[in-house]
């Protein structure tokens, strides 16, 4: 008995993106399955599952390969299992029939953000996600708006310029040496106010899901200037640097671009309030009369 | 080839502060890592770092502590200087930015951890691990030392000198992921292993997909021998699918472990009558494994984790995130049901054989982090005390290879006149190279001496033909079958019970897995971010370090820290007060110990009972 099916049900025309070199394949949104749409509230009942398969459609594409240079989907059946989630179908795929089935993963606990990706029709990591919750066939795409390296991997080194460019770090310059102790002090509520900006995992699931940066391939994009507002709220650093941050944030292609669609709050795994923090930093700005777009 | 005066190998905790320490002593550095660097497994570490901050604790009583929870078999010289140096390298970390958690007048947070005789952990929410990675990412973004991210390194560049204290380490044979170019990185001053723990050795394990022992392999491939590998740790409470960490928190906020016959086992079956749940993690551990294999596990697998009494005030208020691994992971509402855990392996003590700079035998080699066993954490690690020596001993290691001046070491290296020669211990099959795999690193090539360049070079070649080969087979064998054989054997008898015959059926199953390898294939024909490939490499270094583990299960007859034989219930000091030390020996085991270190600089730690 087999469990996979090689060939894609549909024809291949109907699925692939026109042509994968233009800005990378980028992955196709199908529009008969996005109105399908309300996938969270269709769901099925996980008693009903045990001992079935589950079925989920995963997108293929290898520049270097032949029969892969043209996007496809691929079906996959696999059993399912109590807790199963995205991650563990993809893997068991992987592992079961189809070794050349590529995507990032490490720690499989919605730490280390490698593994989102497009799942009908909405970024999300894979590991954090019950197949129970979604309904089938469920189509794993890689995440829209990045070029697509092979299958479900895209190439992240846009996001992570992105990510360097609000000069991430701790600007001051002096560490205790070993005689003097003392730490900076930080008062709990302000320690509070930057704790769920400091929860990005870096996964780029927010990136992915903003109109603005597909249109504008400069603009900061959501996870930058939430990991600038962790800085530019934390009171450790002071009032100057602070402003040299708001600067930053403040150029052609930083919060003003931001036109308050809420896509990023919402696929953000780590339930970052990314839009808030953004509309709060404008707030600063227009506070510190800087210039602005 | 690229060139840097020093390569970290790995960028985790460990591999990201030894890149910093050598940048600060003026070095050229260069990460080379697997996953980009805040993808590592350091940030899933929940609990917290042990360091001596406050006034009314001191080092000496960190270090006593650790000395207690290694069951005696950590080196004096290493736990005090962990000891010693954790406060000021958590400080810094402060200055650095990461957001720990506070009290009222400002000062950083600590709470009590297992095993500590102070609240002397202090942590950043349950998020400890993702903030110590991200603030030190970000200070090697601020220095801008050169990070070559997914690039996975293949073999170490050593020279082949029949004595592996005479060779010297050159650089690192690694090929880019994303395009499959195998290139050499040719290091002038060292080379620091900081891959982390090996935790996929089994099938069950807290650990990332991506703790695959790839450090361990290599330097125990390059000559330097592997250090108290018998010794790992279980977690009592992961989660059955996945193997995600619910934190001992649930337990000491007052979580009941139920049978399925709905026993609270570790009382109504006398495991820990004073301390029930709360007691010591491998305690917990075997409780739970009996109770599943006596046949009162539920689904023959699990027992259960009850929290809903606490009522829901109190758990959303202090075990929030648990309710959503819960939920996330495992697909179950901690609210209205028990949550399933299991036994999982979560943290190996052994590792890498160092000396407190972080060196191994071979000149230029070093380590540091999990990879490594210095030996900080001897037959058990304390919960709160990987990520100080991740810091500590990652800077320590940074700066020697950097040139700087730590002073001579006190523990020693490598095979000497102060080790104990072989062992009585009668192995099951012979241990080491099944014969035909092109990749035993120290192959011998007729022994032409060449300068570091053409070292490095030659490994190039020797890593392209590997790779080829792998590609160019047809059919053979996969490494998933490879490896999922290997890890059940390890789970299935080199688990928190040991017998001596169980872990001699899992050295057999090991040999064959080794045999099977030799016929491995990649059937993924594409050069582009073949991940087929990259674990196919990497189950060839899980069978490596796995057979060093369950050597040293088998050698080491005594019941010691982690350490469980059923033949032998009894720590015995008179004889195994000493560390397993395996060495490669170009594909034929050696087996050799060390005497522990019990001097420390003012007192010697005489050796009690473990009990708390
Ligand atoms: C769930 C969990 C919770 C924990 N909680 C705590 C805690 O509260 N307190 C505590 O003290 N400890 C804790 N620990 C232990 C501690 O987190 C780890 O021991 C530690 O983080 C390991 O850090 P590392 O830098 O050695 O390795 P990792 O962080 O695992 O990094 C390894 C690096 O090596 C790279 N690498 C590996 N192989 C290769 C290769 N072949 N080529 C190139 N690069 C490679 C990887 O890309 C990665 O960057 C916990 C562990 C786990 C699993
Ligand atoms: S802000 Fe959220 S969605 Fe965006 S990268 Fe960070 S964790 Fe991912
Ligand atoms: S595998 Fe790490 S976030 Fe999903």
């Amino acid at each position: 008995m087999s469990t996979q099916q090689q060939q894609p049900e549909e024809p291949q025309s109907q699925e692939a993106p026109e042509d994968p070199e233009m800005r990378g394949a980028e992955s196709p949104v199908d529009e008969k399955e996005k109105q399908g749409g309300d996938i969270d509230q269709q769901t099925t009942p996980e008693d009903e599952l045990e001992g079935e398969t589950v079925h989920i459609k995963v997108f293929r594409y290898d520049p270097e390969v032949e029969g892969k240079q043209e996007p496809r989907f691929d079906d996959f059946h696999v059993p399912f299992e109590k807790g199963m989630t995205v991650l563990d179908a993809v893997m068991y795929a992987r592992d079961t029939y189809d070794s050349s089935l590529t995507f990032r993963h490490s720690c499989r606990q919605a730490v280390c953000g490698s593994d989102a990706f497009f799942v009908n029709g909405k970024q999300r990591l894979g590991c954090k996600t019950q197949i129970a919750d979604l309904e089938q066939p469920i189509r794993i795409e890689p995440l829209p708006h990045q070029e697509v390296v092979k299958d479900l991997v895209v190439d992240m080194d846009h996001f992570y310029d992105q990510m360097h460019t609000v000069e991430p770090y701790f600007q001051d310059e002096d560490t205790p040496n070993p005689a003097d102790l003392e730490e900076q002090r930080q008062s709990p509520e302000n320690r509070e106010k930057i704790k769920m900006s400091s929860r990005c995992i870096w996964c780029g699931a927010c990136m992915s899901s903003c109109n603005i940066a597909a249109g504008d391939n400069d603009y900061l994009g959501p996870a930058a200037i939430n990991k600038a507002y962790k800085f530019a709220m934390d009171d450790r650093e002071g009032e100057e640097i602070k402003e040299h941050r708001l600067r930053i944030l403040e150029q052609e292609h930083g919060v003003w671009r931001c036109q308050t669609q809420f896509s990023c709050t919402e696929v953000c795994p780590k339930d970052i309030p990314l839009t808030e923090h953004i509309q709060e930093l404008k707030r600063e700005a227009v506070k510190k009369n800087l210039k602005f777009w | 080839m690229y060139e840097h005066d020093v390569i970290v190998v790995g960028a985790g905790g460990a591999g990201l502060r030894a890149a910093i320490a050598a940048h600060e002593a003026g070095s050229d550095v260069a990460i080379v890592s697997k996953l980009h660097p805040v993808r590592s497994h350091t940030g899933a570490a929940e609990g917290g770092i042990n360091a001596a901050l406050q006034e009314g604790d001191d080092w000496e009583l960190h270090a006593y502590d650790t000395m207690k929870g290694s069951d005696y078999l950590g080196d004096a010289p290493a736990v005090e200087t962990l000891a010693q140096d954790a406060p000021e390298d958590t400080m810094r970390l402060e200055h650095w930015g990461m957001p720990f958690s506070r009290e009222e007048d400002g000062r950083v947070s600590q709470r009590p951890f297992g095993g500590l005789s102070y609240p002397r952990t202090t942590y950043a929410g349950a998020e400890t691990g993702h903030h110590l990675l991200h603030t030190m990412y970000e200070q090697v973004v601020k220095r801008g030392i050169q990070v070559y991210d997914e690039w996975y390194v293949m073999e170490l560049a050593t020279s082949d000198e029949d004595e592996p204290n005479d060779r010297s380490c050159h650089g690192v044979v690694a090929y880019d992921v994303q395009s499959g170019n195998v290139e050499g990185f040719k290091a002038n001053d060292g080379v620091i292993l900081a891959t982390g723990g090996p935790g996929q050795a089994f099938d069950h394990t807290t650990n990332a997909v991506s703790c695959t022992g790839d450090g361990h392999a290599m330097a125990y491939r390059a000559g330097a021998p592997l250090e108290d590998m018998e010794f790992i740790q279980f977690h009592p409470t992961s989660l059955p699918s996945t193997g995600v960490l619910i934190s001992e928190g649930v337990r000491g906020e007052g979580g009941i472990l139920y049978n399925s016959e709905g026993e609270r086992f570790m009382f109504e079956h006398g495991y820990a009558n004073n301390s029930g749940e709360l007691a010591s993690r491998d305690v917990v551990a075997r409780a739970e494994l009996t109770e599943v294999n006596e046949g009162r596990g539920v689904d023959d697998e699990y027992v259960h984790l009850d929290m809903r009494h606490l009522g829901e005030e109190r758990i959303l208020d202090r075990l929030e995130n648990i309710l959503h691994l819960a939920e996330d992971f495992e697909g179950v509402d901690g609210l209205v049901e028990p949550m399933p855990v299991k036994p999982g392996q979560h943290y190996a003590m052994g590792g890498i054989e160092v000396d407190e700079n972080g060196q191994t035998c071979v000149d230029g080699l070093y380590a540091a982090g999990e990879c490594a066993c210095v030996s900080v954490h001897g037959g058990n690690r304390l919960g709160g005390n990987a990520l100080p020596e991740l810091i500590v001993f990652g800077k320590r290691a940074g700066r020697h290879a950097a040139g700087e001046d730590l002073g001579e070491p006190q523990i020693r290296t490598g095979y000497g006149d102060d080790v104990e020669d072989e062992t009585e211990t009668e192995l099951p099959v012979q241990p080491g190279d099944a014969g035909l795999d092109t990749s035993s690193g120290v192959a011998a090539d007729g022994g032409v001496a060449a300068d570091a360049q053409g070292i490095v070079e030659r490994k190039v070649e020797q890593a392209r033909t590997r790779v080829d080969t792998l590609m160019d087979r047809d059919d053979g064998v996969q490494h998933a079958e490879i490896r999922q054989k290997l890890q059940n054997a390890m789970t299935d008898y080199v688990n928190v019970f040991r017998t001596e015959e169980g872990v001699k059926k899992a050295l057999r199953i090991i040999r064959e897995c080794r045999e099977e390898y030799q016929n491995v294939y990649v059937d993924d024909p594409s050069r582009t971010f073949n991940t087929d490939l990259q674990q196919t490499i990497e189950t060839r270094n899980l069978i490596d370090v796995a057979e060093t583990i369950a050597l040293g299960a088998l050698v080491r007859d005594e019941f010691r820290g982690a350490h469980w034989r059923k033949e032998h219930q009894e720590r015995k000091d008179d004889e195994w007060l000493k560390h397993t030390l395996i060495s490669w020996n170009d594909g034929q085991p050696d087996i050799f110990y060390r005497p522990v270190i019990l001097e420390g600089q003012d007192k010697t730690y005489e050796p009690k009972e473990r009990s708390y």
